[in-house]
């Protein structure tokens, strides 16, 4: 349902933008002729107003026919599968690094509440409130300008090591998700370690690592949990802001190039797997919070 | 603490917006029109910060895009919080079918890929409406509807939640008693209640949209150069990268100061509350 309605929105927009395929083509090829145009319009249908030429899209769609890539002349699914391997790679690691990192942090903020929180508190707010894209273009000035020290963008050429071509962007793109754990992490572990229950279970003399990690962390975990599977939409539909800085291939890029060249077939199957993923991590999100927390069951 | 560090942090980028002409009548350059002869200059007594790829003031660029990226983040506030306000109290008032469609929806929206549909959004050509595309001030129109469109959705659930609880409360049954109309007991009733949440909603919208603006213009989607932004003036950080490393730190912690501004005074008010 969802689907049906986020593709014909995107399909409504495009169908807004400025100029058409066909367009695209005579300016490409100066020989062809008004009537060559109208011919063109017509084989692909793009004579036929909006609606009707999303519903043979959808039907398409429907029986798994997924259409050809405009700007790569090859079936859009072939030119997708490339770009979703470099964004796994590259969102995967950053978001299982700031997932990680930023949790871990928030619960020791939680649990040295004089000393580390403010630290923590205060890089929260910071990290929230850098742009990404300016983050990336200070780690490429200092660490690939100035200190030389990693590669600037791109990907690896055969034979060469690809680890140091993903350490900026990887940093960028965990920076920028990291925030959102921390407060989160921090905040319910603070409100976790006021309750009873964790009073009782110093009080039996359970040693403090014990007291944080198995009584209060499985209750504060819930929002956690939540951000990582809003997150997840992003394995999907890349990072458009971080590929772009580091010139690294991937969906956000992909879907990027579609929208503006007007690649529908590429654009609306890049859009539709983002939202499916991001509707599925939702659900999972909902039955792991089921597992871990009794009381939301009972409801 | 706060609040207060971030409403200067604020009120020293808006006296900076608001000073822009002061401070370009003093320096006496046009931050529109290029000059070759200087591109990259250092900083220097004319140009405080230096200039750009095409030779502008930096400084004169800076305070003019601090009037296009606070103004954007302003109205987009203002229009997710009118929007959002009034969706959620339609919703916590209504309750039932009403509120489950308008929740689905906000939690549909929620859990889409919001810079994609953003990309989508922004390239539409709003030429075939017969609006003007491409002068500074379409430009912010379209930039601030499209973040409406987004923002609204967290203003609304905060709303519905605080309205939610209010309409429970025995002032609520005393001023229906009384023979007060629903949008009587709505507006002058529970709307003052929730307003402190709302708040915050508002100015985290604010520090929303700066970033959403920003990045927009960065790619290339927002605010169309000549006019300058936060975000377009990085929109060739590639280049500058090697060239004149400077001139990509300062638009960036503008941007920062004015976010980091907008979250303190969020938090702010939610610790007063609190």
């Amino acid at each position: 349902m969802t689907l049906a309605i986020v593709s014909a929105l995107t399909w409504l927009a495009m169908g807004l933008m400025p100029g058409d395929p066909l367009d695209l083509a005579m300016l490409a090829d100066p020989a062809l002729t008004a009537a060559d145009v109208e011919r063109l319009r017509a084989l692909h249908g793009l004579d036929r107003p909006l609606h009707r030429r999303y519903l043979a899209w959808a039907g398409a769609v429907l029986r798994g026919e997924f259409g050809f890539s405009r700007l790569y002349a090859v079936p859009a699914a072939a030119v997708l599968w490339p770009a979703l391997g470099g964004t796994l790679v590259l969102v995967g690691s950053a978001l299982v690094i700031a997932g990680v990192l930023g949790t871990a942090l928030g619960v020791l903020a939680a649990a040295r509440p004089r000393r580390i929180a403010p630290l923590v508190d205060a890089l929260a707010v910071l990290m929230q409130s850098t742009p990404t894209f300016w983050l990336g273009i200070m780690l490429i000035i200092i660490f690939a300008v100035t200190l030389g020290w990693l590669p600037a963008g791109g990907t690896a050429e055969r034979g060469q090591n690809p680890l140091p071509f993903l350490v900026l962007p990887v940093a960028t793109l965990a920076a920028a998700n990291m925030a959102a754990y921390l407060r989160h992490a921090m905040a319910g572990m603070q409100g976790e370690l006021g309750r009873d229950y964790i009073r009782t279970a110093r009080m039996k003399g359970l040693p403090e690592r014990a007291v944080i990690w198995r009584h209060a962390f499985p209750n504060a975990a819930i929002p956690v949990v939540t951000i990582a599977a809003l997150d997840a939409g992003a394995l999907v539909s890349g990072a458009l802001v971080t590929e772009t800085i580091f010139a690294r291939p991937g969906m956000g890029k992909l879907i990027y190039d579609a929208v503006m060249g007007n690649d529908y077939n590429l654009a609306l199957l890049g859009l539709l797997l983002a939202a499916l993923v991001t509707m599925l991590a939702t659900l999972a999100a909902d039955i792991i919070q089921r597992l871990i927390d009794p009381r939301v069951r009972a409801v | 603490m706060r609040l207060g560090l971030g409403l200067a942090l604020l009120g020293l980028l808006a006296g900076g917006a608001l000073a822009a002409p002061l401070v370009q009548a003093w320096l006496g350059h046009d931050p529109f029109a290029p000059d070759l002869f200087s591109r990259y200059a250092p900083p220097s007594a004319a140009h405080p910060l230096g200039t750009d790829d095409l030779g502008r003031d930096l400084l004169l660029r800076l305070l003019h895009g601090a009037r296009v990226s606070l103004a954007v983040g302003l109205a987009v506030a203002l229009g997710a919080t009118l929007l959002g306000t009034g969706i959620g109290l339609l919703a916590a008032w209504r309750g039932g079918w009403a509120d489950a469609v308008l929740m689905r929806i906000a939690d549909g929206m929620l859990s889409l890929p919001a810079l994609p549909l953003l990309v989508v959004l922004a390239a539409v050509d709003t030429g075939r409406f017969g609006l003007p595309r491409g002068e500074a001030l379409s430009d912010i129109a379209r930039i601030t509807a499209i973040l409406v469109i987004f923002g609204w959705v967290g203003v609304a659930r905060l709303a519905r939640a605080a309205a939610l609880r209010e309409l429970t409360q025995d002032y609520v049954a005393a001023a229906r008693v009384a023979g007060a109309t629903e949008t009587r007991v709505l507006l002058r009733h529970v709307l003052p209640n929730i307003v402190s949440p709302i708040t915050v909603a508002t100015a985290l919208a604010v520090a929303g949209a700066i970033l959403a603006e920003s990045t927009l213009s960065f790619l290339g989607l927002g605010i169309q150069p000549p006019a300058p932004s936060w975000g377009n003036m990085l929109s060739n950080a590639q280049e500058m990268v090697f060239s004149a490393p400077l001139v990509a730190v300062w638009p960036g912690v503008a941007i920062l100061l004015a976010v980091t501004g907008c979250t303190l005074v969020a938090d702010g008010l939610r610790q007063r509350r609190a």
